[in-house]
């Protein structure tokens, strides 16, 4: 075993800088000084929308933030501790290490008291002498971070190269023999300083810090080498085009002398090879140092690359001159979607197929899009924009293939037929847009589902297209659960194609521990979209996917060997033992009521404003993943903002959906006599013919002799008690007629709207289900009548009697669903269907049993022993095997 | 530069070859041995205490009344040191090669639940004191197994890192400074009292941690010598994730600039769903590793029922697979358990230390 001494630091997150990282962004817009509207958020204590820029950043694909807070009109310490506080509490920004940014010693230290992860110190320095420069280099390793040290001594700042290179060598020498600072963790900061200034001696500045870099990292190759960007261009201010330019161009040489790190922009960088050619020319002979005249001959023709005036991004429109092909190239390296469809059409027309625009064009500029990523000459965020411009050309053109497919009979004619999705829970959607671009790019068929896509989905739509691989991806961590719930849904439905993992928090350890297990067949863990077609080619081809799939089975099973033997966890009790602590009560003087209505009652149609007062809103807003509870979310200091506007839209949608009638509701409910037997439920017709029998499981929970061990068996009176009991069930939707509005918004790119539709549509059946239960109790079997709940009340459950649905804790075996459906005739009554895998389309729909005994309750069955999978079983009329697939998730033990 | 010199240096020097030669046993936990005793109010409060506060206290705290004292069980180490030094001995006795200080909660803001904080320092010495006298003894009677105080220093009530109120996430009820003061309160009572190393344990937030491994490293720097630092942290839940948001990687880049010897996990799960985190640490950290997990998840009671076979066989596994350095046991574990756990790690070699692989960056 050994370790190489690469930097470590970390936020929630380890951010280990290997050489393979080309060249650290550290995001500059959270910085008073090189800010304004930064610093407007601060001295305006907007701290709420300054969090914002800090989010932005990161999404930007900045890898460290830097955090100045250095104004004369602001207190700088507290500023930083409330702002460092702040992002602390915002797991997507927290995840990135902060690099603390400060001239003033103690707003520095203010900072490390707020950092539990491993930070950088921005900077210290010799201006003070030795002494103070080592206190405070000690006081940072105290506090646990790196720090970058400005080549600045009691002389002033370094200009020259030898006088950097002077310094820093001489910092190096205190930190590493006086102190014991590791190598790894300092970073040089040889001063950028504006050139073009007019003043000659500026004119070497760049030449200076490129020459000083490259002998630092030859001197320490384990010391980073990094510098604030924006200040070799501050000449140029006003003109950005011109500035972006110089970036690029010092960045080019810069990080190829050593440069590994840069407070930069990180949305914002303009690609090297992309500075039209006559200013690259003379913007390299400023930061080279070229010539005499550079300075004069680049103000020249400055002028002419300045934006005008109220233009924020400078555009020029020479490339709209080129060929199609060029122009398509050129959009997709730059990101530029505002003319793809013109261009797009333009190469269409001139191609035979449709495809062809694809195969050619297309994927000729995002090959320049791979070698640019590759040779260090453009970054992440600006592949981001490639990709959606992609996307919007592959969209455009997909009519016209899907047309051409019909005319010809040409279906078989890509390599496979991939279904993606991001799955139930997470909205984050780039990494798996960029792959499914990708592979678009190498003739797959993709299906992207989008986002928050439950699993049932998913398998539906894979069985729909008979797709050849299933491509799943997540951001968040409680993804890798809902993975795995997918990989155990695929197996249990019995699925046979490729699963592929991939998203940010993905592992090939958490797949092959925690996802591969689940599902017999190949499932693969993919590190990038760079991988993905290799991964996909590979499984789709006959010759490959068997010396593939070995190769990756053993792999994953060596890491399995490595995590083997997890110990058993808490112990259940015996199926014997959970029945004789089964609830009961005193039945001789229990009297079960009697429904007012009983049999079946349909209703049609029913009425969504009455409906909508019922909406429980917070699972609502925890849906688009706004943590809070309804109505105090509106207000809530993170994200009130987002929630209130998010609900004006829900209202507005909400009006349309009532007054259009986009949606139909329709419900069925119906009650029959039952007895308990055993943990059965036997339910029966008026005339005492034997309808059905509900199987239930028990819990086997460890637990006190008073307290019971649930089945819902349990809340009928049992046969021989002899008190005629009755059970419930309903079955409603709201989600009749939405196929139509939700293709209307995908037709027109509007995933917003369509997750909303979806979302209120899920929120309303919801509200049928608790509107319904309330009348029930009221009305329908009547056993309270005089209930006056507020629809808080009934939100926290506290009304008489449950409902349990199928799949649910309570009664997790979905199959059950089909009693239910047969007993209530629910498809024909309201529409709704079961999927082979018992889920509910519309997905919009609730079903579930009504129980009216007094003391019944909701409880989780939780785990089962084999024992009871075997009895569950044999009442079921099931093999073993086949209990033991649907109860999966319940398992206490590993099946056979 | 070299770091500064050892406070022991002999015993450093045993410990890192004993380290070097097998796989150390830590002991269990303390908790479980106390509610054996099943002590009442004035059992917990003992003669000093027995009015509910400190008789022998000159300036009177401003709590005039009587406070509840039982469930402190760092006061027993005042109040009945005798069951205490017990627990040590029966920790030594079932082959702990090191044995932890009842110092879990001895610092100001922990004890200030009790109106006891002019304690933090006495606790700390006299617990220290309490463990060497254990260990002293047991070396003695196995001069070939040398036996070591760690000196604890729990996490406190409070965290550095997180707001209590969820209306306000940038609000903090503790300062890096006020915990930092706190630790050198602490770590100076456990230093002086013979602790021979000082763990930071349990730890839920990286950031509290930090301003102990703060205060220690002034408080070295104050005294010129230094002793051997143990960090432990705690992955609270499946999510596999400290409670301030940290994977088990990113915590270890948080602490490493204390140069620890040793840095693992402890408490929150049992053996099993630590295994991965440990994993973890073991790939990324060059000091050597070391966990102490509860005996599983506890039960409707509250209760650990992981059987001292059941844990064994699982940390066996660990020490099989090269993971480990120092095992021992943490809530509801005993010595039943430790004693199985070193008869299961006995004849396994312990994760050997990556050595610097110097190579360009």
């Amino acid at each position: 075993m050994s370790f190489t001494p690469h930097t470590r630091l970390s936020g929630l997150e380890p951010l280990v800088i290997t050489p393979d990282l080309l060249f650290v962004n550290v995001g500059e817009r959270t910085n008073v000084t090189g800010s304004a509207q930064f610093k407007k958020l601060i001295k305006e204590e907007r701290y709420e929308e300054a969090v914002e820029v800090a989010r932005q950043q990161v999404a930007n694909g900045a890898q460290i933030i830097d955090v100045n807070m250095d104004e004369g009109l602001i207190d700088s310490e507290a500023a930083m501790t409330r702002y460092l506080n702040l992002i602390a509490a915002e797991p997507d920004i927290a995840r990135v290490p902060v690099m603390v940014d400060s001239s003033k010693w103690t707003v520095i230290e203010a900072g490390l008291r707020c950092l539990q992860g491993k930070g950088i110190v921005n900077s210290i320095s010799m201006k003070e002498g030795e002494e103070t420069f080592l206190e405070h280099a000690r006081k940072v390793q105290q506090y646990g971070a790196a720090v970058v040290v400005m080549a600045f001594d009691e002389q002033g700042q370094a200009d020259t190269c030898a006088r950097k290179v002077d310094i820093c060598s001489r910092a190096y020498e205190l930190l590493t023999t006086r102190l014991d600072f590791l190598p790894e963790d300092i970073i040089f900061d040889p001063n950028i300083f504006a050139i073009a200034t007019g003043i000659e001696e500026h004119n070497n500045y760049a030449v200076d810090f490129i020459e000083a870099t490259r002998e630092l990292k030859r001197r320490f190759p384990f010391s980073h080498i990094s510098g604030g960007v924006s200040n070799v261009s501050f000449s140029f201010r006003g003109n950005n085009t011109v500035r972006e330019a110089i970036h690029s161009v010092f960045l080019y040489h810069a990080i190829k002398a050593g440069m590994d790190m840069g407070i930069v922009n990180a949305g914002a960088l303009m690609i090297y090879d992309d500075v039209p050619e006559e200013l690259r020319e003379r913007v390299e002979d400023v930061v080279l140092n070229r010539r005499a005249d550079a300075t004069e001959r680049l103000l020249e023709i400055a002028e002419k690359f300045k934006a005008k005036k109220g233009e924020v991004v400078v555009e020029n429109f020479a490339w709209r001159e080129k060929s199609v092909r060029d122009r398509l190239s050129h959009a997709l390296v730059h990101g530029i979607d505002q003319f793809v469809e013109t261009d797009t059409e333009e190469a269409r027309q001139l191609s035979t197929r449709p495809l062809d625009v694809i195969e050619g064009p297309l994927m000729d500029g995002m090959n320049v899009v791979g070698d640019l990523f590759g040779a260090g000459k453009m970054f992440l965020p600006q592949v981001v924009k490639s990709a959606r411009v992609m996307k919007k050309a592959v969209a455009y053109l997909l009519p016209y293939i899907e047309e051409e497919k019909l005319r010809t009979g040409d279906v078989g004619k890509n390599n496979g037929t991939i279904v993606m999705a991001t799955v139930k829970g997470d909205v984050h959607d780039i990494g798996k847009n960029i792959v499914g671009v990708v592979l678009r790019c190498n003739n797959f068929e993709v299906i992207d589902l989008g986002v928050m896509v439950p699993a049932q989905k998913i398998l539906d739509t894979a069985r729909e297209h008979k797709a050849d691989i299933i491509g799943l991806s997540g951001l968040i961590t409680p993804s890798l659960e809902e993975m795995s719930q997918v990989a155990r849904e695929m197996q249990r439905q019995d699925f046979h194609i490729p699963l592929l993992i991939g998203g940010a928090t993905t592992s090939r350890a958490h797949t092959a521990l925690k996802i591969e297990p689940h599902y017999k067949s190949p499932t693969v863990w993919v590190k990038d979209a760079s991988r993905a077609v290799g991964v996909a080619q590979s499984l789709v081809s006959k010759d490959l996917v068997d010396a593939f799939m070995t190769k990756i089975r053993a792999e994953y099973a060596e890491v399995r060997e490595r995590h083997r033997n997890r110990g058993p966890g808490k112990q259940l009790v015996s199926l014997e033992k959970a029945r004789s602590q089964r609830f009961t009560c005193d039945w001789a003087n229990y009297e079960p009521p009697q429904p007012n209505q009983p049999g079946i009652t349909v209703f049609d149609a029913y009425d969504l404003a009455e409906l909508s007062s019922y909406i429980d809103w917070s699972p609502f807003f925890n849906a688009w993943e706004l943590a809070g509870h309804y109505p105090a979310i509106l207000q809530d200091a993170i994200v009130g903002t987002q929630a209130s506007e998010l609900f004006r839209d829900a209202q507005d949608m909400l009006d349309r959906i009532i007054k259009e009638k986009w949606l139909t509701a329709r419900g069925v409910i119906g009650f029959w006599p039952a007895a308990q037997i055993g943990d059965d439920t036997e339910v029966y017709a008026a005339d005492g013919k034997k309808l059905a029998v509900l199987h239930h499981l028990r819990q086997q929970v460890d637990k006190p002799m008073e307290r019971p061990d649930f089945s819902l068996a349990d809340f009928i009176a049992p046969k021989d008690a002899g008190k005629p009991d009755w059970i419930g069930g309903f079955a409603v939707t709201s989600g009749i007629g939405i196929e139509e509005h939700v293709a209307r918004f995908e037709a027109a790119h509007d995933d917003y709207s369509s997750i909303l539709l979806k979302a209120l549509a899920d929120r309303l059946a919801e509200a049928f289900a608790e509107r319904m239960h309330e009348r029930v109790r009221r009305e329908f079997w009547g056993y309270v009548p005089d209930e006056t709940l507020d629809n808080e009340a009934l939100i926290h459950e506290k009304y008489c009697g449950i409902r349990p649905a199928p799949g649910y804790p309570a009664c997790p075996d979905h199959t059950e669903k089909a009693t239910l459906f047969k007993l209530l005739d629910a498809p024909r009554n309201t529409g709704i269907e079961l999927t082979e895998g018992f889920a509910m389309y519309p997905t919009a729909a609730v079903s579930g049993w009504y129980f009216s005994h007094p003391e019944s309750q909701y409880f989780v069955v939780g785990r089962l022993t084999r024992e009871q999978v075997e009895d569950y079983a044999k009442r079921k009329g099931w093999t073993r095997e086949e209990a033991e697939r649907w109860l999966a998730p319940n398992l206490d033990y590993d099946p056979d | 530069m070299s770091a500064l010199p050892w406070l022991h240096p002999d015993r450093v020097a045993l410990l890192e070859a004993a380290l070097r030669q097998r796989i150390l046993i830590l002991d269990g936990g303390m908790g479980t041995m106390l509610q054996g005793h099943q002590l009442d109010e004035a059992g917990f409060r003992g003669e000093r205490f027995v009015e509910g506060h400190d008789s022998t206290h000159a300036h009177h705290h401003d709590h005039p009344g009587s406070c509840d004292l039982k469930g402190n069980n760092d006061l027993l180490t005042l109040t009945k040191p005798a069951i205490i030094r017990g627990v040590h001995e029966a920790y030594l006795e079932a082959g702990a090669d090191l044995v932890e200080t009842n110092t879990f909660n001895s610092t100001r803001i922990s004890q200030a639940d009790y109106h006891l904080e002019h304690l933090a320092h006495e606790l700390n010495l006299e617990g220290a004191r309490l463990a060497r006298a254990a260990c002293d003894m047991y070396t003695a009677k196995t001069p070939d197994q040398p036996r070591f105080v760690i000196g604890v220093l729990g996490p406190t009530s409070r965290t550095a890192s997180l707001s209590p109120d969820v209306n306000d996430p940038g609000f903090r009820n503790v300062t890096f400074e006020e915990l930092a003061a706190n630790y050198t309160e602490a770590a100076s009572g456990l230093i002086d009292g013979g602790a021979d190393l000082i763990m930071v344990e349990t730890i839920f937030d990286t950031l509290n941690a930090k301003a102990a491994l703060f205060a220690l490293s002034e408080l070295f720097h104050q005294r010129g010598v230094r002793v051997p630092v143990m960090i432990s942290g705690t992955i609270t839940d499946r999510s596999g994730r400290t409670l301030s948001g940290q994977t088990a990687e990113a915590f270890y880049y948080s602490v490493r600039h204390a140069r620890p010897l040793t840095v693992g996990l402890n408490c929150a799960l049992g053996a099993a769903d630590l295994r991965p985190h440990v994993q973890t640490l073991a790939n990324v950290a060059d000091c050597f590793v070391s966990t102490h997990p509860n005996a599983g998840l506890p039960n409707a009671f509250g209760e650990y029922d992981e059987t001292p076979e059941q844990m064994a066989s699982v940390i066996g596994s660990f020490a099989r697979d090269g993971l480990l350095n120092l095992v021992g046991g943490c809530c509801g574990t005993t010595p039943a358990h430790i004693k199985a756990i070193a008869d299961a790690v006995r004849n396994c070699a312990p994760r050997a230390l990556p050595s610097a692989h110097q190579e360009a960056a």
